[in-house]
């Protein structure tokens, strides 16, 4: 990084305009090389989130002029029952729609990469495809499926069940959210996980197998530890994406124009949604944003403590 | 007796009952993973009410023309759809340009605060991007790009997970010795990018490429934000559209509508398909 003591030959030839040697040209074609992101980060991504804080403190309707109203708008969202029952919706079917995901998708790729499988890449193939579906062909797809005379409910039915209301119930509607946040993105996670299994270096395995651990031993104490770093990630950026869920309730309630906000599937981006632009009420939009931002901090922290702690406990187990 | 018989087996061999169990379960669960795309294409053939057919219809019927017919007359289906191919190109040409440019920085220069910054790369790709979107809408209102394509296109043009993955392709793939003697032998910084890294890294562009077009393609959220007229609407919000409770929902329309929209990037997928998964299992997360 620093300049050499001695001048080498090509400095000594370019003595007389020393500010362009081949150091500084360099490091200025890097710096422009990556100059597009940073200028259009700041641009269009870290100053309106910042901007979001600072209106959140404005009561505004994104015309008229700002006025200051202090936490007036976290006092009225506090205040608003839908904005706890958005809050609460996003977190039941975030867990609803990532842990059981979570865990088929490390089985599905356990299953994939088991020595037994010969047509792993068919299955991959046939795992990711839901992924490369858009959200709103999912949600209308699967609104055939679980409407009140549709596919789910005639299987419900011929099991001997009653109908689910999947499209007005209180848990109707999660179920059915949730349903199509893990059809999504189940195979995508297992392809990851699949990665981070194929990363692991197969002695470690005889090694253990010379040692007499069966199979649910290595999978407890070879396998989940070393894929711990794919298992964080992974919930990490799920966690993340679940706390933003919108175009699945948006598009599924949507029929009639403001089912977004209906209460049994209400999120917290829908709610942010109708603040602004259907009410247009910025201020407490953003305050709600703010909110989100500070849930998704939580979330990610939480995520990497339990994580760290969960490591720990195996490694405390194996020694 | 018994255990000798195991031994002599292969270790990583598991008993014939464990391996039928295995492929039942992956069997169902890559039925299910397909089933929605066949269901689509069935209820897009058959008629109204075939959505609710009881028992559930599972072939296909003959009535996809007519579906598609009430398709055209209620939406601009095909102005969409070259809205989303336009959009979606325009972004991608963009970020596989513009994001090999960073990843070679990143992976073959030597730059003050080089580590802080592409660790502040990657810290982006945590923030939520709905988190900004009430003041960006603003700014989009004063650039006066409310309900034009700029608005679509410009804020995606780079992003933080293309620089990664070039950066993680470009380190192993792009010999520096090869950059050395082309600045030896005079040739100017980008030519040597543009002359000597570019070819080589031309798979990692081409995945980039394609993952980042099916992400343009299946935005709904911020399209639904800024466009207004439905003339400039993209397929997502088209097809949303069909979506209303005004006469009965008639699935066989809306069906045949999201088959049509989903096929051009089903094949797509199924071409590239090899490129995509093994690209996403090398350097999805790595290190």
């Amino acid at each position: 990084m620093a300049e050499p003591a001695t001048a080498t030959p090509a400095q000594l030839i370019k003595s007389k305009k020393p500010f362009l040697n081949e150091t500084r040209r360099s490091r200025i074609t890097a710096y422009t090389f990556i100059s597009p992101f940073f200028i259009l980060f700041a641009i269009f991504g870290l100053y309106p989130i910042l901007f979001t804080i600072y209106l959140s403190f404005f009561k505004w309707d994104a015309l008229g002029p700002m006025k200051y109203v202090g936490f007036k708008n976290y006092h009225l969202i506090i205040d608003d029952p839908t904005f706890w029952i958005s809050f609460s919706n996003t977190l039941i079917m975030a867990l609803m729609g990532t842990v059981p995901q979570l865990i088929l998708a490390l089985f599905v790729a356990v299953m994939l990469n088991s020595a037994i499988n010969r047509y792993k890449k068919t299955f991959r193939l046939l795992f990711f495809m839901p992924n490369i579906t858009s959200i709103v062909a999912v949600t209308l797809v699967f609104s055939t499926m679980f409407g009140n005379n549709g596919m789910i409910n005639w299987v419900l039915n011929s099991l001997g069940m009653d109908n689910v209301a999947f499209n007005s119930g209180w848990w109707g509607v999660k179920i059915a959210i949730s349903t199509m946040v893990m059809w999504r993105w189940m195979g995508y996670n297992a392809i990851i996980f699949l990665s981070g299994l194929q990363s692991i270096p197969t002695d470690i395995y005889e090694a253990s197998r010379i040692d007499g651990a069966n199979r649910s031993q290595q999978l407890l104490f070879i396998t989940l530890p070393l894929l711990r770093p794919f298992i964080l990630f992974v919930t990490l950026i799920s966690t993340i994406g679940s706390l933003q869920l919108f175009t699945e309730p948006y598009v599924f309630l949507g029929q009639s124009g403001s089912g977004a906000t209906r209460q049994e599937g209400v999120t917290m981006v829908t709610y942010l949604y109708n603040e602004a632009f259907s009410n247009g009420f910025f201020g407490t939009a953003a305050a709600s944003a703010v909110m989100l931002l500070i849930a998704t901090i939580f979330f990610s922290v939480l995520n990497m403590v339990l994580s760290n702690r969960l490591g720990g406990d195996t490694g405390g187990k194996e020694a | 007796m018994s255990s000798a018989a195991v031994n002599k087996k292969k270790p990583d061999d598991a008993g014939i009952f464990l391996k039928i169990l295995f492929y039942i379960f992956l069997i169902a669960g890559a039925l299910v993973s397909i089933f929605p795309f066949y269901w689509m294409f069935v209820i897009g053939t058959n008629d109204k009410t075939g959505a609710f057919h009881v028992p559930p219809l599972l072939t296909p019927g003959k009535e996809f023309f007519n579906n598609f017919q009430r398709v055209l007359d209620r939406t601009d289906f095909f102005t969409a759809l070259g809205n989303s191919v336009l959009v979606a190109s325009a972004v991608t040409i963009s970020v596989v340009f513009l994001c090999t440019l960073a990843g070679y920085a990143f992976a073959k220069y030597e730059f003050p605060l080089k580590k802080v910054l592409f660790v502040f790369v990657i810290a982006t790709m945590l923030v939520p991007a709905q988190l900004g979107v009430l003041p960006l809408y603003v700014i989009m209102a004063k650039l006066h790009w409310i309900d034009s394509y700029k608005a679509l296109i410009v804020p995606a043009m780079v992003n933080a997970f293309g620089i990664f993955w070039m950066r993680q392709y470009i380190s192993s793939a792009v010999h520096s010795e090869l950059i050395e003697a082309g600045r030896i032998d005079g040739g100017g910084h980008f030519r040597i990018f543009w002359n000597i890294a570019i070819p080589v890294v031309t798979p990692a562009m081409a995945t980039l490429g394609i993952l980042n077009f099916m992400n343009v393609w299946n935005d709904f959220f911020w399209p639904l934000v800024v466009l207004k007229n439905k003339e400039h609407y993209t397929i997502q919000l088209a097809l949303q559209q069909l979506f209303t409770n005004k006469d009965g929902l008639d699935f066989g329309m809306i069906m045949s509508a999201t088959f049509t929209a989903t096929l051009p990037l089903l094949i797509v997928f199924l071409l590239f398909s090899k490129w995509i998964i093994a690209g996403l299992t090398s350097g999805a997360i790595k290190s």
